[in-house]
């Protein structure tokens, strides 16, 4: 393609430097330096940009990225210090007919990878006719022996898998890892389309580029087939919002409409597995599973386990749970059955491995060995149990002879291959190919591996055509070089033709999949209920700070001071430091609860909460006490306001925003009577009424509505019993009494809960109070009430 | 020998716990040709909502049982009667340490009485340095397997102080042999790391001995609560011998056998968690009177 002068010189400038590094096969360009024809669309399109034009595009991408939260760390791997991997917009292509090879290769190991996890929970064969150690398997920590013996009831395993390949020297792609008890990535593998798709829209539309939805709407469907009870809805398991891929989980949760459960959502009754809802126990038959296997019972498996469901096992080994994938699949991952999976593929299909994995010993056995230690120099050993490669454990490991890792002094290879044989693993040091990433204003080649990921659906396994792709930081070209970090990428397959146009919405504002609605975790109702109050104390406490600040040059020692500084203390807020660790704490909890719950909660409501956490934690400190503080509560006010904004005009009125909204006007009616209380005392200091109407935020209103001088009469008429007025306590009443109305439904009929005994009682008598009888007593005794409602609530919804 | 056996465990919470689900391992298991069960039965308070009886992996009866309403505790009892007879005596050589190697890894068995899963560290016995030393240390040049065992059993009882007071459940092993002294459970715990370490497989046995020793012989450690020693693989030949660390002897008549695993986590008599705040109270009354 000759293109315009401007392309031309683009193009120069960027291939000017790039070359294939020797003997390292290239993805951008051949043997020979000519480019391959299926980057041919990428590269016109980056060459007619001017170099400024590359940058403001790419920004595009980590702008999208940025806004929606995502954050990059290596899988599963805390040793490396969660270091993030930034988004690197060039992406990875691959030509269809590659792509049917490597899918046809990864399908064939799924399969034999079923066949294998089978065996080893069912029949033995493999072992008992020595095609595996029975050693190595009784060593592995996840071969689960609860799980011997059981048949899954969805007669398969394995249902979704993934598996990080690369190109290796001669061109041909091998197995680097197995993934089959969590398999993480995909959601960021969508995130990472999205963000391309930002980058380049109009080439996007045009190159026929495979679309993932497709993929991820059969992988859905055959979940809910999957399902016994058609009424109930499929949940993700997840170990909660501690691991490092629960943004991914939360998204994929997200995105397909389901519900993200935790351990402690789950229960189990005769054998059939619950989830606590707010509408009581409703059943639930199969789980996505995010947690690793031995987490998931700690009656059968790890018992010091705090994240699982005490009698999951039991339901399994009844056929009342369908998991997706099956516990004990792990045992797939260890690094020391690659070792056997070769001979094991002739031995039970009669086909060789189309795709072979990295070439493995296990030294647990005397000629491999003694293989390994003749050959220790092109080899990297590690942990043989492990389910991470050599380079990838902090544990003690040696990459080409030399040790690294593991704790004390190195000991000497050969004696350390000696004393522990059956627990290492030799791997042939494999290299990667290179692919293009823009530094610099050029192309440059850098490592990478593909992350590929598999679905068991209708029309059986089924690959993700793209993928998630690792680029290394260096030229480095061997695979270890990848620990030292890089960038990830999108990893685009080129059609021959038109590509079924599943178009893929951003899920951050519309889900292109059928939303399921079902019932709220009562978890996630409890999360919602306490957001809500810590949003409405964090607002009412900067009222407190705000006006007790602004009052302060005027005299510091007057009597509404001392009452303001009193009342401070009773929330736990210091009155002496101008940007209070007590105010902070609150919102720190507000941002806690909405964290437990983000596959139910907006990107954006999430960003403004964060958004708020980090402004006031920067300037905690260079905060001064008086106007300065006075103005920061001010500027925070109109950023909670940002937040409660979204949630009012966002949030879909379900069930869960009952909870939120009975939370907020529960903590507001609270802490109105407590203001009003306060000022309604005899001896209270002059100003007092002032500052009621000052913190209600009603000044206006009182200005308009009542003529005479402000007395505690219009006070109290106003910010408790005023209905129209969203800043008193009748108004909250009110409206928690309408949600009471709307929560009913969840209950059987007739059947009244002592909560909403308690909200009708509460709401009829302010409706009957007037502003004699509403005295500082009666305003102390509502207060009472309205916080026991909070235990009301948690016992008739949250079992 | 006939044996009578009454047990009852108790847990007293400090609160009310909301629900529990817990796993019952305490019925006695039938091994042919060396204990049958009469008869068994296991009654809990408060009265389960849910009970099933079942057997782990390892061939160990369970019962799994939940309570789904608030309760302050929790009491088992169990009340059997076992036939207990000699084990027959395995007359062959065991092989030397060399040759039970080289028999392991011709194993090509995963079932439970495998040899093979009690190698590698459980979850209670990690590896350990010191105690792979001390079972080195016993060892003489050519020594037969069964031989071994013995000597390192012998060696560790010479070396620890039986102190029921100096350990508790949740003691690591580690800290048990630091300090030299502990129960049963440390006792064969540490065995068990000290055979692992020097490549004998080794389990775990929980079960219970005579209350009242046989006219004229001493009453032996551990028989007021239930007991625990170790079974060690001495090649195919000889099979499993099982040796009581906490006696310095071999666990014969004496010894009634609950369950076998890899170490207590997977033997415990009670697992189960508890949705509770506080402490817990734990008493255990044990009562095994011969009957003939």
């Amino acid at each position: 393609m000759a293109g315009s002068p401007k392309t031309q010189a683009g193009k120069q400038r960027l291939l000017k430097s790039y070359r294939a590094l020797p003997g390292v096969p290239d993805e951008l360009v051949d043997g020979a330096g000519a480019m391959r024809p299926v980057w041919a669309g990428l590269i016109d399109h980056l060459s007619g940009l001017t170099p400024a034009e590359i940058l403001r595009d790419f920004a595009r991408g980590d702008q999208h990225l940025a806004d929606a939260g995502v954050f990059f760390r290596q899988f599963g791997d805390t040793s490396l210090g969660g270091r993030d991997w930034p988004f690197s917009p060039v992406p990875v292509l691959l030509g269809e007919p590659e792509w049917r090879e490597i899918e046809a290769g990864l399908i064939q190991r799924a399969e034999l990878l079923e066949k294998v996890v089978a065996d080893l929970y069912g029949d033995n064969r493999l072992v008992a006719e020595g095609h595996l150690p029975a050693s190595l398997i009784a060593q592995t920590p996840e071969w689960l022996r609860p799980m011997v013996g059981v048949r899954p009831r969805s007669g398969h395993f394995l249902h979704f898998v993934a598996f990080e390949i690369g190109r290796g020297p001669d061109g041909g792609w091998w197995v680097l890892s197995d993934r089959t008890d969590t398999p993480s990535g995909a959601g960021f593998a969508l995130e990472n389309r999205v963000a391309t798709t930002k980058v380049f829209p109009e080439l996007y539309q045009k190159t026929n580029v495979h679309r993932l939805a497709g993929f991820f709407r059969d992988f859905r469907d055959a979940l809910d087939r999957l399902r016994r009870d058609p009424t109930s809805r499929v949940g993700i398991l997840t170990p909660g919002p501690l691991t490092d891929t629960y943004y991914e989980q939360a998204y994929i949760a997200r995105y397909l409409g389901m519900s993200l459960l935790e351990g402690a959502d789950l229960t189990v009754e005769d054998g059939q597995l619950k989830l606590r809802t707010v509408q009581g126990l409703t059943p639930l038959d199969v789980l996505w599973r995010r947690m690793d296997g031995v987490w998931a019972d700690p009656l059968e498996l790890r018992g010091d386990s705090r994240l699982g469901t005490p009698g999951l096992m039991a339901a399994i080994r009844q056929g009342q749970v369908t998991m997706v994938n099956a516990l004990g699949v792990g045992v797939l991952e260890c690094q020391a059955l690659m070792a056997f999976l070769p001979a094991i593929s002739v031995a039970l299909t009669g086909q060789k491995l189309r795709l072979p994995n990295v070439a493995t010993w296990w030294c647990g056995q005397p000629s491999e060995l003694a293989h390994v230690r003749n050959h220790c120099n092109r080899m990297m050993i590690g942990p043989a149990l492990s389910t991470r490669m050599p380079f990838e454990t902090p544990d003690r490991h040696a990459i080409g002879g030399q040790m690294r890792g593991g704790e004390g002094d190195d000991p000497d290879l050969h004696d350390w291959l000696t004393e522990n044989a059956d627990g290492l693993v030799g791997k042939e040091l494999v290299t990667l190919s290179t692919t293009p990433v823009h530094e610099g204003g050029a192309l440059v080649p850098r490592p990478m591996t593909i992350r590929v990921f598999l679905a068991r659906t209708a029309k059986g396994w089924q690959a993700m055509p793209g993928g998630f792709a690792r680029v290394g930081a260096s030229p480095d070209p061997d695979a270890v070089s990848m620990r030292n970090g890089g960038s990830v990428a999108d990893v685009w397959v080129i059609g021959d033709g038109p590509v079924e146009a599943v178009s893929l919405v951003a899920p951050a504002s519309a889900q292109f999949l059928r939303a399921q609605s079902g019932p709220l975790p009562s978890r996630a109702a409890d999360n919602l209920f306490w957001l809500g109050r810590y949003v409405e104390r964090t607002e009412g406490l900067l009222r407190l700070v705000r006006a007790y600040n602004s009052r302060l040059s005027e005299s510091a020692t007057a009597p509404l001071v001392q009452s303001l500084r009193n009342q401070m203390k009773s929330y736990y807020i210091d009155p002496d430091e101008p940007l209070p660790q007590g105010l902070l704490s609150t919102l720190d909890s507000a941002v806690f609860a909405a964290s437990q719950i983000r596959d139910r909660f907006s990107v954006d409501g999430w960003a403004a909460l964060t958004d708020m956490q980090k402004s006031m934690t920067r300037i905690a400190r260079t905060t001064k006490a008086g106007n300065d503080s006075a103005l920061v509560m001010s500027v925070m006010l109109r950023k909670i306001a940002g937040f409660s904004g979204l949630v009012h005009e966002n949030m879909f009125r379900a069930v869960g925003w009952q909870f939120l909204t009975v939370g907020r006007s529960l903590e507001r009616a609270a802490m109105m009577t407590d203001l009003l209380a306060e000022v309604s005392d005899r001896k209270a200091p002059d100003g007092s009424l002032d500052l009621a109407i000052e913190i209600g935020d009603s000044t206006m209103t009182h200005r308009q509505r009542y003529s005479v001088v402000t007395s505690r009469e219009t006070v109290v008429d106003l910010l408790a019993l005023d209905e129209a007025n969203p800043r008193s306590v009748r108004f909250h009443l009110d409206n928690i009494r309408a949600r009471v109305d709307a929560l009913a439904s969840l209950h059987a009929p007739g059947q009244m809960t002592e909560f909403e005994r308690q909200v009708l009682a509460l709401q009829t008598q302010f409706m009957l109070h007037s502003v004699t009888t509403l005295d500082q007593k009666a305003l102390r005794a509502a207060r009472q009430s309205i916080l026991r409602l909070s235990d009301a609530l948690n016992t008739a919804f949250l079992h | 020998m006939i044996y009578d056996i009454k047990l009852r465990l108790s847990y007293a919470y400090s609160g009310k716990a909301a629900a529990g689900r817990h796993l019952a391992c305490l019925m006695p298991r039938e091994i042919a040709g060396e204990q049958r069960l009469v008869a068994g039965l296991i009654e809990i308070e408060p009265r389960p909502d849910e009970r099933f009886d079942r057997q782990d992996f390892y061939g160990n009866r369970a019962v799994e049982f939940a309570l789904r309403s608030a309760h302050a505790g929790i009491a088992v009892t169990l009340q059997a009667r076992v036939e207990r007879s000699e084990a027959k005596l395995a007359q062959p050589a065991s092989p030397t340490l060399a040759g039970l190697f080289a028999e392991l890894v011709d194993v090509r068995d995963l079932g439970p009485e495998s040899p093979v899963h009690y190698l590698a560290p459980s979850p209670l016995v990690p590896g350990h340095a010191a105690m792979t030393a001390f079972g080195r240390a016993q060892l003489r040049p050519g020594m037969a397997t069964a031989d071994a065992v013995q000597a390192i059993s012998h060696a560790l009882y010479e070396e620890m102080a039986f102190d029921p007071r100096a350990t508790t459940v949740d003691t690591p092993a580690a800290e048990a042999f630091e300090k030299r002294h502990g129960v049963c459970q440390d006792f064969s715990h540490i065995l068990i790391a000290c055979l692992r370490g020097v490549g004998i497989p080794s389990a775990y046995v929980s079960g219970f001995l005579r209350t009242l020793p046989p006219p004229g012989k001493p009453r032996l450690e551990g028989a007021d609560a239930m007991h625990a020693w170790v079974r060690a693989w001495c090649g195919s030949a000889v099979g499993w011998i099982e040796v009581d660390p906490t006696n310095d002897c071999r666990a014969g008549t004496d010894h009634i056998i609950v369950a076998r695993g890899r170490d207590y986590s997977e033997v415990a008599p009670i697992k189960g968690v508890m949705r509770v705040a506080g402490e817990q109270t734990i008493r255990q009354a044990v009562d095994v009177l011969p009957v003939g």
